[in-house]
């Protein structure tokens, strides 16, 4: 979240004590003091990770503390893993593939890179999948897993760990 | 310490020619190959014995066997370097257990009576108080075994994964490298002496499932046979699944994976960042352990070769030799 707020002592500190309040936490403060003509304001960047429906507490909280919040980006999808599925994709209904991750309301594919040789050959593609957490995760996969058996495609799963 | 070789292929080759340069202390008293066999209780000279199987084909008597050798020749370990049966075991099961009858310590390089017969070949040596050592079946000249017994001694070993068919890697080094297609990396991997007329042992992941089924059982003593083992090869992947993994920073690696906690006994092929330590070219082999004191420790080797494979099988007669021979 982008934040603004007076240039004065000890406002920074007003601004963050509401995140830990809320048990939210901070993962990078970037605090650049832009040209600002008028000199009497403070831009603040923080990347925070808040658990589920704590928002609009934090919200209130920093209205109360005096402070601006000019703009909330939310990245509801922390989790994300990239998976290779290879066969006749198309025939086997690609779109279906990808909406039964997608209609779990938990996990969705977030982008696809496809390559088709030809109409009679199997074809290959890259397909990111994102998730709220670990286990809804590990559970779009074990879909996709079930998907892959039924339809015949080969999934290459990675081998790292979740991050 | 007195040994007898059975088994004159590649492996065996390498064994002998090791024991005839270096000075080991290790005397051969029998050999045997699929047509011959020969006996002297003061020393064979290694020498003779590999040009005449290079001359004529055989490497002895051809009125004896190996059986002979095994039940009749005066010596301390058995080498049992014959050919691999996944299916059966034998005839090597066989002749390991005449040995182990006999009180004698056997080394092997054979998969086969491993894989198939681990728990009562090794309830047999146990009960006859001698030594039966594999490190030889699992990731060629890799310490797998002896950094499990000894440098790992006292972790426990939580998981463990790694690349255990060096032709598997080699074609898939060279299909990422030069985009070509699995036929034709196959093809280039047979004209290298890396893959067999028939590949399918190595390339629907057989031979790293046994070679995992070797390691659970030996971990974990668990009992898993090769049927357990989850298994995909990389006979079907695409030149454009390399490319795709490639442009994402990865690539595609064949990784045999085991985690008892989570019911994980799995080949297959896997997508892994290029800079992951598993990444490598060629036909080596490599194995992350993944254990509770010492976290990962992942070792990468040579998996194949004559010599390769003959340091694991002397580097299990000499540990004989140093807690059983020496002493007594």
């Amino acid at each position: 979240m982008k934040l603004e707020m007076k240039d004065s002592p000890g406002q920074l500190v007003a601004a963050l004590k509401p995140i830990s309040d809320v048990g939210g936490n901070i993962i990078a403060v970037i605090h650049q003091r832009d040209p600002d003509p008028d000199g009497d304001t403070l831009n603040v960047q923080i990347v925070l990770e808040l658990p589920k429906g704590r928002i609009d507490n934090l919200v209130s909280l920093l209205k109360e503390q005096g402070v601006h919040i000019q703009r909330i980006g939310e990245e509801r999808l922390l989790f994300q893993r990239t998976v290779i599925l290879i066969g006749h994709l198309m025939h086997t209904g690609l779109s279906d593939t990808v909406d039964q991750i997608d209609s779990t309301g938990f996990a969705e594919v977030t982008a696809l890179a496809m390559s088709m040789p030809g109409v009679n050959e199997r074809s290959s593609s890259r397909i990111t999948i994102k998730a709220v957490s670990r286990e809804d995760m590990e559970a779009a996969l074990a879909i996709l897993r079930r998907v892959s058996r039924q339809k015949s495609l080969l999934l290459i799963e990675p081998l790292e760990d979740l991050s | 310490m007195k040994v007898a070789l059975i088994g004159l292929g590649t492996v065996g080759r390498g064994v002998l020619e090791m024991l005839a340069k270096k000075d080991l202390g290790l005397v051969l008293t029998g050999i045997a190959d699929s047509k011959s066999a020969f006996l002297d209780p003061a020393g064979i000279d290694i020498a003779r014995v590999l040009a005449r199987k290079k001359k004529e084909g055989f490497c002895g008597d051809q009125h004896l066997t190996a059986e002979d050798v095994i039940k009749k020749a005066d010596y301390d370990a058995l080498i049992e370097v014959t050919p691999t049966n996944a299916l059966s075991g034998e005839p090597a099961i066989g002749y390991i257990k005449a040995a182990l009858n006999r009180k004698k310590h056997v080394v092997t390089s054979n998969k086969g009576p491993i894989a198939l017969a681990a728990k009562e070949l090794r309830a047999m040596a146990r009960k006859k108080g001698v030594a039966l050592r594999y490190e030889a079946t699992v990731a060629g000249a890799i310490p797998v075994m002896h950094t499990l017994d000894h440098g790992l001694a006292g972790n426990e070993i939580l998981a463990l994964y790694g690349v255990l068919n060096g032709t598997c890697n080699f074609i898939l080094t060279r299909m990422a490298a030069e985009g070509l297609t699995y036929e034709q990396a196959l093809m280039e991997a047979r004209e290298m002496g890396y893959a067999e007329a028939d590949p399918t042992y190595d390339v629907q992941g057989i031979d790293a499932a046994i070679k995992l089924v070797i390691l659970a059982n030996t971990i974990w003593d668990n009992g898993v046979k090769l049927d357990d083992v989850d298994r995909t090869g990389i006979d079907l992947l695409t030149p454009d699944a390399l490319r795709l993994a490639d442009e994402g920073g990865c690539t595609i690696r064949l990784i045999a994976e085991a985690n008892p906690k989570k019911h994980l006994l799995r080949v297959s092929p896997r997508i892994l960042d290029k800079n992951h330590p598993l990444v490598f070219e060629g036909t080596l082999n490599a194995l992350t352990l993944e254990t509770d004191m010492a976290k990962e420790i992942t070792l990468i080797g040579r998996g194949a070769g004559s010599v390769e494979t003959a340091s694991a099988i002397i580097g299990d007669l000499l540990w004989i030799r140093d807690r059983y021979v020496q002493r007594a």
